[in-house]
């Protein structure tokens, strides 16, 4: 496997043979600003395109096939067009909070897409609190949508904002039981500790049924996170408009869209390193030739793939079951999912403790 | 390198972000000024009142409700980091805690707060 941190301490050497040290170090932050702008960039046009693409599969029709090969190009047009409309600030909303509400939304998500592991060595915020700082940084969103929808001053988007925040935080709770299930069997919040643990079998098999369990506790209040699915009752577009994001237009509107099919992104990479292994290939301990075809292909591939999977499935989800209505929402989240997490806790306590894993 | 001097720079990619497309926007858009434009759009017709109003109490109950479970998660963490450790007699400690929060949700429901009325 191709470790990319030799490639990053090789860089970091050539810069301070010439440089001074602070403006070496300056130079590395300005490229990985760049690098996280342009891959946010690119997984936001791809994710957008895959949303199109899925969803048109599931309806049965072709989607969008004029521009480019396959429609590729479309996303292009979309970009250009969204750039080129006119931003309308309205009168009577809260100027100051109206204009900082993207900024929120983005800044939760950049962050908590920075400490994603891409591939080996090639993590950008590597705390030993990884798992932690990305539940924090990834709520931080939900402060974005409050403020976008009171502000805007307009009476549905306050109830779609209020939604969104009892839907989001009630969500968090259920994805910080299943997470903390798997930190009990790790004993580790590092993300590269934790990928790395995963050589010898992913964790969704080491952890046997907890961690199945846990899985998908996962993956349904990740989708409630992000406001998509079955869940997306902040923006029912029937009864909402467009929910908290009404009043925004032009690329004001364009920062949440992105920011929404990213968090998708993120979410769904967060499940792939933390239950699938990340950039670690599949091995099956004991066969070393199959291991050794596996470690063939790149980590990066490994990561994109599974997350890509993970998107899919939720795609599916979103595009199979009807909406629910916002009380059956919190029902399922306190009713069902926090008490199957707090007793699935309690079994992978037991399983970590008696050493019932593999 | 270290990894504080990371957030910082990811911090200000984060800003950085939205104040590019935002400046692109400005750059290329039209602007023109109608009052009519500048209204409120919520549903078509014009908004009465502002959004100073009684709201559902639903809400608050359930962010309280919110705020003793995640304080109480934020408790586990260190627990489950060390879960294998100290074994037994974090296991014990761990369902006493357990006990406490699982008391909390049924005091909760049997008061009818889960319900939305």
């Amino acid at each position: 496997m191709f470790d990319f941190s030799k490639v990053t301490s090789g860089i970091h050497t050539w810069l301070s043979e010439y440089l001074s040290q602070g403006l070496a170090i300056f130079i590395e932050c300005v490229a990985v600003g760049v690098a996280i702008l342009a891959l946010y960039a690119i997984i936001a046009i791809i994710m957008i395109y895959m949303e199109r693409k899925v969803c048109a599969a599931f309806q049965c029709r072709i989607g969008p096939v004029r521009v480019g090969p396959f429609g590729v190009f479309q996303l292009i047009a979309d970009v250009i067009k969204m750039l080129i409309k006119e931003i309308v600030i309205i009168s009577h909303s809260d100027k100051f909070l109206y204009n900082l509400a993207p900024y929120i939304v983005i800044i939760g998500s950049v962050l908590a897409f920075a400490c994603l592991p891409l591939s080996q060595g090639l993590e950008i915020l590597d705390f030993n609190i990884g798992v932690f700082f990305f539940l924090a940084v990834s709520s931080i969103g939900v402060i974005g949508i409050l403020l976008a929808g009171w502000s805007s001053n307009n009476k549905f988007s306050l109830i779609g904002a209020m939604r969104s925040g009892a839907q989001m935080i009630s969500y968090e709770l259920s994805i910080g039981l299943s997470v903390l299930t798997i930190i009990a069997l790790t004993g580790t919040m590092q993300f590269s500790e934790i990928v790395a643990m995963q050589s010898s079998g992913w964790l969704l098999f080491k952890g046997h049924i907890p961690a199945v369990i846990a899985f998908v506790v996962y993956l349904i209040a990740a989708n409630a996170e992000c406001n998509r699915g079955p869940f997306d009752l902040p923006e029912a577009e029937s009864e909402l408009t467009a929910g908290f994001h009404t009043e925004y237009s032009g690329m004001h509107f364009g920062l949440f869209y992105v920011a929404e099919f990213v968090n998708l992104f993120i979410v769904s990479a967060f499940a792939a390193t933390v239950f699938l292994g990340g950039w670690m290939p599949f091995h099956i301990s004991g066969l070393d030739g199959f291991n050794r075809v596996m470690d063939y292909i790149p980590g990066a591939l490994w990561f994109f793939g599974k997350s890509f999977f993970l998107v899919w499935v939720l795609m599916w989800i979103k595009w199979t079951f009807p909406r629910l209505r916002v009380d059956q929402i919190l029902q399922m989240e306190w009713k069902y999912l926090v008490p199957i997490g707090l007793v699935n806790l309690t079994i992978m306590a037991l399983c970590v403790v008696f050493g019932w894993h593999f | 390198m270290n990894n504080f001097i990371l957030f910082i720079a990811v911090i200000i990619t984060g800003i950085a972000l939205p104040l590019l497309a935002l400046l692109m926007a400005r750059l290329l858009g039209p602007r023109s000024y109608n009052p009519q434009k500048s209204e409120a759009y919520e549903c078509g017709i014009p908004t009465r009142g502002d959004t100073w109003m009684q709201f559902k109490v639903g809400y608050y109950l359930f962010a309280i409700l919110f705020l003793m479970f995640d304080v109480e998660t934020v408790f586990l963490f260190p627990w489950a980091v060390v879960a294998k450790e100290i074994g037994v007699v974090g296991l014990i400690s761990f369902a006493f805690f357990m006990l406490v929060l699982v008391l909390g949700l049924a005091y909760a429901w049997k008061k009818g707060v889960l319900e939305w009325k």
